[in-house]
């Protein structure tokens, strides 16, 4: 090994669809039509639209699960046409609806699938297992034994994103990957998720069928229409600001509004200097912890009957505290939505 | 078609073959090495050669069915035909073209194995989750290790339940094919039967019984070392 220094997960590398066409054997019209889009290294590009929109063609043409017709994709510059499929699916991450592990094989083998079949050596295996088992919070002591089905929905998911992530590979595929998982699961690991990738960095490309997951996931999103048209590719925000078209607008809901407040914390009321010192007379106000978002705010203030809300610094129990900490000053309904509006 | 006398002469009786008792343990465990224990190993033998055959068959049968699956349905027919001839009129009409001989038994053993087989097995793949296969070719592997570490892993437990019915049937049958060869345990029963003397029939027939249970109870055994996953379910 000539490398020195100490070791820097691979790169992210961009993935550019370059007007790429997807016509099924016997089909008249195109699953996927003339997709152009660039997802930038290290982002979450979200595919978004109703069912037979081709979003999910689209995600399996990246590792030619589905084989594009026309036009190409480049992932880090480099054609997916130049590679032979095998060895490009072993260097791209795969994580799909019911994580799709296997039933017969252990936590630590299905971890293990990928480097493997790479040839990687024992040590190398076992310690590599370890280490994606502890990043996703389920201890190869405790969990590597275990079969799939000894485990949790969430748990089984977190196990099908530590199988994506055994071999490092640049580039992650999800195809709706927490679409079976309850409300409240689906929230935490999503939670999990979005923490985990700030610390690895890989380009994703996440297909998902619900605007709000899509908003909470993507740094992008790009929504198709019936018939594998790309509809709009924007950032969350400019998405929910400035619709593209009536379907676009119909598609995100009535209510984008309320769903561009998730995408504002109070903390960042806070830092804009929007908040007004708290008074005496705001001690009545309902409280929120400033990690909370807009939308949140608005909620307390419908619920509640008032026109402003108390804005604490976040603690959590591990404080020791009862979950709040000093007030920082308080986010009138005004500014609720001016920064909304934003 | 066995030239040989239908009562043998076993040499001097014993009282209680003198008696003329429905069974003689004496005479079953004086007879045990010359006569019981080498039918049961012929048995043993011509039932293992028809089922590994059988086996190896209807699995490439099955896997080919299973990705060309216009194939399935002439297959199973085909197969299905075969399981209903009667085995000693297979026997018969394989008889002209092979003779009297081991090989037109386990012909017929293994044209018959393969409904059971082939049908199970085919079932067994196409139980497999789609979800695993996916997410199996999504990862690179390749069609070859989808096969061998996925498809076929997971499709033991219904390997194992037609091999299970497979190999006791093919027990029964082989006691017919004495009509074929003199071998195995139904050479023993075939040539008792003309006699007033039962204990060589009896016992000829509880051991054929016993080697079935003995190979179900094997089968049963492998299957669940086979399978540490399926009793974790019932854990979970």
């Amino acid at each position: 090994m000539t490398q020195a220094g100490p070791e820097t997960p691979a790169g992210a590398q961009d993935i550019v669809f370059d007007h790429v066409v997807k016509t099924y054997p016997n089909a008249t019209v195109p699953a996927v039509d003339d997709l152009s889009l660039t997802v930038p290294a290290g982002e979450i590009c979200v595919l978004l639209g109703p069912s037979g929109s081709g979003k999910t063609t689209a995600l399996m043409m990246v590792n030619r699960l589905a084989e594009i017709t026309g036009g190409d994709i480049r992932i880090g510059g480099r054609s997916i046409l130049d590679l032979d499929p095998i060895r490009l699916r072993r260097s791209i991450g795969y994580v799909i609806q019911q994580t799709g592990l296997f039933p017969h094989l252990t936590i630590a083998e299905n971890v293990a699938t990928v480097p493997k079949v790479l040839g990687w050596d024992k040590k190398r295996l076992r310690e590599r297992v370890g280490e994606l088992l502890e990043l996703v919070g389920l201890p190869a002591g405790e969990y590597g034994r275990r079969y799939p089905a000894q485990l949790s929905g969430g748990q089984r998911q977190r196990v099908g994103i530590a199988r994506a992530l055994a071999a490092d590979p640049p580039v992650m595929l999800m195809d709706e990957p927490f679409g079976a998982l309850d409300p409240i699961t689906r929230e935490h690991v999503q939670d999990e998720f979005l923490a985990l990738h700030a610390r690895i960095r890989k380009t994703v490309i996440f297909v998902s069928h619900d605007i709000d997951e899509a908003v909470k996931m993507g740094d992008r999103i790009a929504i198709f229409r019936e018939g594998g048209k790309l509809a709009q590719y924007d950032t969350p925000r400019t998405l929910l600001k400035e619709p593209a078209d009536a379907f676009v607008a119909r598609f995100v809901g009535a209510d984008r509004g309320l769903k561009r407040l998730t995408l504002t914390r109070l903390a960042d009321l806070a830092d804009a200097g929007a908040l007004t010192p708290a008074r005496d007379a705001d001690a009545a106000l309902p409280q929120l912890a400033a990690d909370a978002s807009l939308r949140s705010a608005l909620s307390l203030m419908v619920a509640e009957g008032t026109d402003a809300v108390r804005v604490t610094e976040p603690r959590g129990p591990a404080d020791g505290s009862d979950g709040t900490g000093p007030v920082l000053g308080v986010a009138s309904l005004d500014a609720v939505r001016k920064a909304g509006a934003a | 078609m066995s030239a040989q006398p239908v009562i043998p002469d076993y040499g001097d009786p014993s009282a209680c073959v003198a008696r003329d008792a429905t069974f003689c343990t004496d005479w079953f465990g004086d007879h045990w090495w010359n006569l019981f224990w080498p039918a049961l190993v012929q048995h043993l033998e011509l039932t293992l050669i028809a089922v590994v055959a059988g086996f190896v068959l209807a699995v490439v049968a099955a896997v080919l069915c299973h990705h060309k699956s216009w194939l399935a349905a002439p297959v199973s027919g085909v197969t299905s035909f075969l399981y209903t001839v009667p085995p000693l009129a297979l026997f018969q009409l394989l008889v002209p073209v092979t003779g009297f001989s081991v090989l037109t038994v386990e012909t017929a053993l293994v044209l018959y194995s393969l409904y059971l087989l082939f049908t199970t097995i085919l079932t067994g793949l196409r139980e497999v989750p789609e979800d695993a296969v996916r997410a199996a070719r999504g990862m690179g592997l390749t069609r070859w290790q989808i096969l061998t570490k996925v498809e076929l892993r997971l499709a033991v437990p219904s390997l194992i339940s037609g091999l299970r019915v497979t190999t006791v049937m093919t027990i029964g049958i082989v006691a017919i094919a004495a009509y074929v060869v003199d071998q195995g345990l139904g050479s023993l029963i075939l040539k008792a039967l003309q006699s007033p003397f039962n204990t060589q029939f009896i016992g000829a027939g509880a051991l054929a019984v016993a080697l079935a249970l003995a190979a179900d109870g094997v089968l049963v055994l492998a299957g669940r070392l086979l399978t540490p996953w399926a009793r974790t379910r019932r854990a979970a």
